[in-house]
């Protein structure tokens, strides 16, 4: 069995590694093949542990000391438990597609093979991160899939706009990691270690403000991650990376480390409901908040990166309200359903030869059947629909709100439930259907290749079947994770699905009677709500006028002040006395040996007086 | 009656003469000469201490200084000739090669 944990594990890592090899030689085929083949190894390797923990129960592996100082005693170990296999299958899962993918998406990139070094690393930090069995280990992947993050954000780094999407995103990410850091100090203060394990058992005996600390600065790291409010912004300009990523990364694994965090620390939250209320408070905020800002947005990868916003949103109010085992389903369906409509609009953009603006798209379906099929299905998981995936694992989250007394909050996700519909079909009708408005730009679009269409497949069929996996995955993942019971009478709850598969689907039957119409008429765009929407609330704006103009108006006082006319001016001083001092002394030397004995002479008195002035007293 | 303060005397004016000749001198030649006072200034230091405190180890110093001053004499004397039969002179200032 641990064979098969160190496979899952290093496999990526040697793709990663492998593939680094050729990262400037111009484009190989066979570096995206291995990758691929290494990738679906670990993925094998995951599906097989999955079986074994069903069968036997949770590995613990202890691979070799780490760090061992003082007290300080951290090993390289990795728990292969209910919930890390659940993740360890999901995402090399949507690795491997996405790898298999990316062979045809970066076909003519020049920098392919660089691509698939990234991916694959990222894939391994993504590993260390889920599988680890202490806070560092956690913490190392969790920085790992940082850096895999802004090296794919950046990855055209000759684009301006890249760059600087790939710095915001590392920077707010760094924000909130000091949050999480000031966690992991304070689990290590109070408790003496770092595993898991120890930190569990020992929550009954502390003090509950210390608690409510530790919850919420790791909290606050977890918020970072999964972009939630107000470190949101990064998520929607980290777009700019290769969709390939926003599909792995940005969507599917990587944005839900947070959602795992709180999951896996649920011991932890259930101590301290208050936190725990918070957290669902926050996520039903960014749940509403992120899907009206999908709602007017015009850019195919921004409204999809709303949509994950408000999603993770979701599986917040989920975690937060103590439904782990729910949140870990809607983080799973919402991986295959998220990832299918990313990978899709990746095969949208390549037929538009990098357009992205919907509203110049329109009646793709004609030359693109299969890739309109796979995203109206995927949307339609979004918007949870019945029997598609994502109608399982809402629906839940929406219960579990409504069992909670917490009505504000299932309102709040009852009315994102309806505007998930309408913008998820707003994009379909726009991008699919309606006028050809490409042909107006002269663009002759077409399918992606039989391979890339190939590899959608399964996640297609997941976002349709895998909701039905809901009572399998509930016994499987409780033995680990809290139970939660439901305690709504069957009526209600029956009227409850009605209202929100009702509200999706009017919010769909909406979109289309809409967009069969042509849309909205222009004058809406001069509204204030509009603009307010799709200037994402001017919270970008607030951003760069209250936090970063200030910032860089100190950064440029403490540089050009402090910097050069202090701590400069004295380095140069020094350096300029020491060469003065030698530009000065240089004509002893002059080469005639009376004048060097002359010297000698002159250092013999000095050192005469010196042996005087410093003569032992007798 | 002659004291040992009258050594250090003689020693401290031998010992003068050989500075100002080493520092003054440009030519070769003298330099050596000048050294030669040095050396035999301290020389007659050591000995007068030796025999003052009774003790033949300043004496054995002496003796030790007189042969390495002749061997440096030796081999000092070889090297300026040679000079003198290369350049034709052995003025000081004919031999700034080192100049900073």
């Amino acid at each position: 069995m641990e064979n098969y944990l160190y496979t899952a594990l290093f496999a990526p890592l040697a793709s990663s590694l492998f593939v680094a090899l050729f990262a400037a030689r111009p484009k190989m085929l066979f570096t995206g093949i291995v990758a691929s083949l290494l990738i679906a190894i670990s993925m094998i390797a995951s599906f097989v542990l999955l079986i074994d923990v069903n069968t036997y129960g949770p590995l613990h592996v202890s691979m070799m000391d780490w760090i061992s100082a003082g007290n300080l005693e951290i090993p390289f170990g990795f728990v292969v438990d209910e919930v890390s296999v659940i993740m360890m299958v999901t995402v090399t899962l949507v690795s491997t597609i996405v790898h298999i993918y990316s062979i045809g998406y970066m076909d003519h990139d020049k920098s392919f093979n660089r691509f698939f070094s990234y991916l694959s690393a990222f894939v391994f930090s993504m590993m260390i991160l889920v599988m680890s069995d202490n806070f560092v280990g956690l913490f190392i992947g969790w920085e790992g899939v940082g850096l895999c993050s802004w090296l794919l954000i950046g990855f055209w780094y000759h684009k301006h706009s890249a760059s600087w999407a790939a710095n915001e995103a590392f920077i707010m990410n760094r924000i909130a990691d000091l949050g999480m850091l000031m966690g992991l100090f304070l689990i290590y203060w109070s408790v003496g270690s770092f595993q898991y394990d120890e930190f569990f058992a020992s929550l009954k005996t502390m003090d509950s403000t210390l608690l409510a600390t530790i919850g919420l600065f790791l909290f606050i790291g977890a918020m970072g991650k999964s972009a939630q409010f107000p470190l949101h912004t990064w998520l929607a300009d980290a777009m700019e990376g290769p969709t390939p990523v926003s599909a792995l990364i940005h969507a599917a694994t990587m944005v839900t480390a947070g959602v795992y965090l709180v999951i896996r620390c649920g011991e932890l939250y259930t101590l301290i409901p208050d936190v725990g209320f918070a957290i669902a408070s926050l996520g039903a905020f960014v749940a509403l908040f992120a899907a009206s800002m999908a709602l007017v947005n015009n850019d195919l990868k921004r409204i999809i990166a709303y949509s994950t916003l408000s999603q993770l949103g979701y599986m917040f109010v989920a975690a937060g309200l103590g439904a782990y085992w729910i949140a870990l389903f809607h983080l799973m369906t919402h991986a295959f359903f998220k990832s299918l409509l990313f990978l899709g609009a990746g095969n949208v953009m390549h037929a538009m030869h990098d357009e992205l603006n919907i509203k110049k798209m329109g009646g793709l379906y004609g030359s693109m059947k299969a890739t309109a099929i796979l995203m109206s299905v995927a949307s339609v998981a979004l918007a949870g629909i019945y029997p598609f995936a994502g109608f399982f694992s809402k629906d839940k989250i929406l219960e579990v709100a409504f069992n909670e007394g917490a009505y504000f909050l299932w309102f709040a996700l009852f009315i994102g439930a309806g505007l998930t519909a309408f913008y998820s079909f707003r994009l379909v009708m726009l991008v699919f259907f309606g006028e050809k408005e490409y042909e107006k730009y002269g663009i002759h679009p077409h399918e992606a290749q039989p391979f890339v269409i190939y590899a959608l497949l399964p996640l297609g069929l997941l976002a349709i079947v895998s909701g039905f996996l809901e009572h399998t995955f509930e016994g499987f993942v409780t033995r680990l994770l809290a139970q939660y019971e439901i305690h709504i009478e069957h009526g209600t709850e029956a009227l409850l699905i009605a209202a929100t598969l009702g509200i999706a689907l009017s919010g769909i039957a909406f979109a289309v009677y809409m967009y069969r119409r042509g849309g909205f008429p222009k004058s809406w765009e001069e509204r204030f709500c509009y603009k307010l929407l799709s200037n994402q609330y001017y919270i970008p704006k607030l951003y760069e006028l209250y936090i970063m103009r200030p910032f860089s108006a100190l950064a440029n006082f403490a540089w050009q002040k402090i910097d050069t006319k202090v701590v400069d001016l004295t380095v140069d001083l020094i350096a300029k006395m020491v060469y003065s001092t030698g530009e000065k002394s240089r004509k002893m030397q002059s080469g005639n040996l009376s004048d060097m004995l002359r010297w000698m002479v002159v250092g013999m008195i000095g050192l005469l007086i010196l042996a005087f002035v410093y003569r032992p007293m007798v | 009656m002659i004291t040992l303060t009258h050594y250090f005397i003689l020693t401290g004016i031998l010992f003068s003469i050989g500075l100002v000749g080493v520092m003054r001198r440009t030519n070769l030649l003298m330099l050596f000469f000048s050294t030669e006072i040095l050396l035999n200034a301290i020389n007659v230091g050591f000995v007068a201490v030796s025999k003052y405190y009774n003790d033949l180890s300043g004496q054995l110093f002496a003796f030790f200084i007189i042969a390495v001053a002749a061997s440096e004499v030796a081999v000092g004397l070889g090297l300026l000739i040679l000079w003198y039969k290369r350049n034709g002179s052995v003025d000081l200032n004919s031999l700034q090669m080192m100049k900073g």
